[in-house]
């Protein structure tokens, strides 16, 4: 396509978004926004519901490592989209947004996992030789000291999973799941470059301003919580 | 009248012999465009990112847009990258693989600039002191020493790209994607379940062969005690 049609394009996909009518209603911005921030934050909250407690203990007594780091890898290596696919074809399927609720999880709880065991076992084991020998008990340890000094490991968990989920949540359009990708796959089925442009740039500018303000939360904690930049 | 036939195929069943064997085109020709899209798409990223890496590690300026930039694209979800990209390349295969390129990018620039940064300051001093030029340093010193790091970096991007690939089925080039699509839309369990765990194996098969090129390259990282 010539440099004319992309910039005609981007000017349509503006017009889309600056007409009021397409923010209203059903399949309006608002609506597929709410959806999607919706999904985005409960599946976050049931997915570190899941992840943390398991991490923290298996982390705290050192075992299970294998299975809790290997787990990202395998998170990475299966599609999402094969996996809304498939969940859309088993019997869940019929339960309106179920399938992409559990899609998301899955795909939440690895990096979640892996870096809240990494975090549990980075702790300086000096630091854990002076707790026991003060006396502590095995769950004093546990959530006073080791859960502390895993904090930046664990929220840098969290950052990365909260975008994995914004974009799981897109993904659930293709499979016919509510949120901001809905625009985009209505545009492609309308053959409308500028829809699907407009959609795309909602998608990406939500997803940018949920890492930035995970980004903006971290410069915010006191020094010693602070994690990497990135994971 | 003829019965219909009454096999695996007719009860819509997930597992199904007959659906292999009746759709083994399909599957091969799905299972080709996967491969081409994914190798293409990595190579591509990996000539970019190394005179990246390298323009990071050695101009103080470059590091942090460079770094900026690739996190920011890494961000974005993949429907929406292929989608931002549509008035560009329009409904075509460059399409999925620019928007792979971009991501496999981000994988590596990070893992390659990572391990320029790990080699200890000692042994590039060591190396300046037996006479080594700078471009020499490069080649025979820094290179070999990030190798480790960048290819945990290309393994990574590797499996990423296989299971990417197959959200360009919204364009139509989407490799076993295209097959899980389909299957979709018709309901057709036996598709979706073969073309995903063959995505599954691709990913599986890329990163074992990446591994052992990866302990080829570097027989020295083996002989630790």
């Amino acid at each position: 396509m010539d440099p004319e049609t992309a910039v005609n394009t981007l000017a349509d996909a503006w017009s889309w978004l600056t007409t009021s009518a397409n923010w209203s209603g059903d399949g309006g911005i608002w609506n597929r926004l709410g959806q999607h921030l919706f999904l985005t934050v409960v599946c976050l909250l049931i997915s570190c519901l899941i992840a943390l407690p398991v991490a923290v203990v298996l982390g705290h007594l050192g075992k299970g490592g294998a299975l809790a780091v290997n787990l990202s890898n395998i998170g990475r290596a299966v599609p999402t989209f094969a996996v809304l696919v498939l969940l859309l074809l088993t019997p869940i399927g019929g339960y309106g947004e179920w399938p992409t609720i559990i899609a998301l999880v899955l795909f939440a709880v690895p990096p979640l996992l892996t870096n809240a065991y990494v975090g549990m076992r980075e702790v300086d084991r000096d630091v854990v030789r002076a707790a026991r020998g003060m006396g502590m008990t095995g769950g004093q340890l546990m959530l006073g000291v080791e859960v502390p000094l895993a904090l930046p490991l664990i929220l840098t968990g969290v950052r990365i999973a909260a975008v994995q989920l914004v974009a799981t949540a897109t993904l659930a359009a293709l499979a016919g799941g509510g949120g901001l990708g809905r625009i985009i796959t209505a545009g492609f089925n309308l053959a409308s470059t500028a829809q699907v442009v407009a959609g795309a740039v909602l998608v990406a500018a939500f997803a940018l301003i949920v890492e930035g303000l995970f980004e903006a939360g971290r410069l915010l904690v006191p020094g010693r919580f602070r994690g990497g930049g990135s994971g | 009248m003829t019965a219909p036939p009454d096999d695996c195929l007719a009860r819509n069943e997930w597992l199904c012999g007959a659906y292999l064997s009746s759709r083994r085109e399909i599957l091969w020709d799905a299972t080709v465009q996967h491969l081409q899209l994914t190798v293409v798409s990595v190579l591509i990223g990996l000539a970019l990112a190394v005179p990246l890496a390298l323009a990071a590690r050695h101009r103080r300026w470059a590091a942090g847009p460079v770094l900026g930039v690739t996190t920011i694209l890494y961000t974005v979800p993949s429907l929406a990258m292929f989608s931002l990209l549509l008035p560009v390349y329009g409904l075509s295969a460059s399409l999925v693989v620019a928007g792979l390129v971009l991501y496999s990018l981000t994988l590596l620039v990070r893992n390659i600039l990572a391990g320029l940064r790990a080699v200890p300051e000692e042994t590039r001093q060591a190396a300046r002191g037996m006479g080594y030029g700078p471009l020499r340093l490069l080649l025979a010193v820094e290179l070999p020493l990030a190798l480790p790091a960048a290819m945990a970096g290309l393994r990574i991007a590797t499996v990423s790209a296989v299971s990417l690939v197959t959200v360009g089925a919204i364009v139509g080039y989407g490799g076993l994607g295209n097959l899980i699509y389909s299957g979709m839309n018709t309901y057709f369990k036996a598709q979706v379940l073969t073309a995903s765990v063959l995505c599954v194996v691709i990913a599986v098969v890329a990163d074992l062969l990446l591994l052992l090129v990866q302990r080829l390259l570097t027989p020295w990282t083996r002989r630790q005690p």
